[in-house]
């Protein structure tokens, strides 16, 4: 099989307009969390009125006539993408050679609803002729595509919030088995509208902790009610190793593993015994050739939910027995909020860079840790000491999609 | 009061410059839409719907076929304007 390296990182996010600026402030614990100042926050008396809304308007970054024809979402993909091609050093790469997997969990819901405002308001006619394309979920992909002059397949994986981490694993499959030598993949979201928010709090899915927004990310905390929904966009540039080592490409590290399981247990509540959830991290594993023992960074999945994060936990042990304990785990949705189709490609690039820079980020608002989860979080960032190690990012989605990624120094 | 046609290639011209970024004084009235201004259906159809917005005036699906020049869509808002 040949193998996968990360050559470049791009993102924007509730905490910078871009990867470093994202990962500087969450090493130095900032939260993106803040209240709503819309509108509409008041008008439908939403009972959730904060998230983690992106730092940087994509706006700024895009053309007026490119942010017209592109849902937010593919807004922030397109963002994202930019800033990891040109991190990787814009690839000389045959366009049949060069694909894009990018998801996003929800889709083009901004684009959607406005359309439907637009119909009900004012008919038919007023409905934009750009609204298909823009509300579709293979957009982001699409637009990505079109950028960069991918010709060797450009897909879209669905599949709630495991979305991100899906298409990447996607992506290094592609290039272990040939089909492409260079992958533009990661994910996106923006889906803090007042629809989503209704209806994830009506599923009671959501923190209420409208008083102290900053606070209200808490995964392991005693006090933890829900999620945070959070919005932006995460890219990676993977390439087959010998191809980026020949064009003498800045390599971030190694993909060495990436699985994805599903639970068959209930279409939200993830299975209690962590099942699925442990078959994907030995499924990544086994790719990687390592044993438990060879993790020490664990990027969680942990959104704060109460069940969500003691299930994650019991897959933890199921993998790991004693070795959990050994395990430095970050809960950076703490800091982010929850990203849903982007979220497994901002905490892939945050595990990418514990590892190169051998530095756990420090999980916010862990004031009381949950007695019935025995894991080491630590508060602050704290340094990782073995280089040699594998790190893995955790994400999982509705529907019980488990998706499990595996990274190494090389 | 009916706009003049050199009023409507101006509010056209706008909507064509918004809709696309091609610069205003590029669109002129022997230009074709496809063929000289390189804009696609897609963005043709928004267009042709603003300009109904801005110039009160209905120009049908069918109609938006004949408007290959600018001097066509120009013409047609001029004489249709209510």
């Amino acid at each position: 099989m040949r193998r996968v390296v990360v050559t470049g990182i791009g993102a924007t996010t509730p905490l910078a307009g871009d990867a470093l600026g994202s990962w500087k402030s969450l090493l130095q614990g900032e939260s993106g969390i803040r209240s709503l100042n819309y509108e509409w926050v008041e008008k439908y008396e939403l009972p959730v009125t904060f998230a983690g809304t992106i730092k940087v308007p994509a706006s700024e970054k895009l053309t007026p006539q490119e942010a017209k024809r592109l849902d937010p979402s593919s807004q922030l993909a397109l963002v994202s993408a930019r800033e990891a091609w040109e991190d990787a050093g814009s690839p000389e790469v045959s366009p049949e050679r060069l694909a894009v997997d990018f998801a996003t969990g929800i889709g083009g819901v901004w684009t959607l609803l406005d359309a439907y405002d637009i119909l009900k308001e004012r008919g038919p006619r007023r409905v934009l002729p750009m609204t298909v394309p823009m509300l579709m979920p293979n957009g982001p992909a699409a637009a990505i595509g079109m950028d960069l002059g991918a010709r060797a397949g450009v897909r879209t994986a669905v599949s709630a919030c495991a979305s991100g981490n899906e298409s990447i694993a996607n992506a290094f499959q592609r290039i272990r088995i040939g089909d492409a030598d260079v992958v533009v993949a990661g994910g996106a979201e923006a889906a803090i509208h007042p629809l989503p928010i209704a209806a994830f709090a009506a599923m009671q899915a959501l923190s209420k902790r409208n008083a102290e927004p900053t606070k209200a990310s808490r995964p392991y905390d005693v006090d933890r009610d829900g999620f945070v929904m959070g919005e932006g966009a995460g890219s990676l540039v993977l390439e087959e190793y010998e191809f980026a080592k020949a064009r003498g490409a800045k390599i971030y590290c190694e993909i060495v593993g990436a699985a994805v399981t599903s639970d068959a247990y209930h279409i939200t509540a993830p299975d209690p015994e962590g099942s699925g959830a442990a078959r994907a991290v030995l499924g990544a594993l086994e790719q990687a050739g390592a044993s438990p023992t060879e993790v020490e960074h664990v990027n969680a999945h942990a959104t704060s939910t109460p069940v969500g994060d003691i299930a994650e936990f019991t897959a933890l042990k199921r993998v790991f027995g004693d070795h959990t304990k050994n395990l430095v785990v970050a809960a950076t949705k703490s800091s982010t909020g929850h990203l849903l189709g982007g979220a497994g490609a901002i905490e892939a690039i945050f595990t990418i860079l514990a590892l190169k820079e051998q530095m756990c980020p420090g999980t916010l608002n862990l004031d009381n840790q949950d007695p019935a989860i025995e894991l080491h979080v630590p508060r602050q960032s704290t340094s990782l000491s073995r280089h040699d190690a594998v790190a893995i990012s955790n994400s999982f989605g509705f529907g019980g999609h488990n998706a499990v990624l595996a990274f190494r120094n090389l | 009061m009916a706009l003049s046609e050199l009023d409507v290639l101006a509010g056209l011209a706008e909507l064509v410059n918004d809709e696309t970024g091609i610069a205003a004084d590029a669109v002129q009235m022997d230009k074709s839409f496809t063929d000289d201004l390189d804009i696609d259906s897609i963005s043709m159809m928004t267009i042709v719907v603003n300009a109904e917005d801005k110039f009160g005036v209905k120009i049908p699906d069918e109609e938006v076929k004949n408007l290959i020049t600018v001097a066509d869509a120009v013409k047609y808002i001029t004489a249709n304007q209510g």
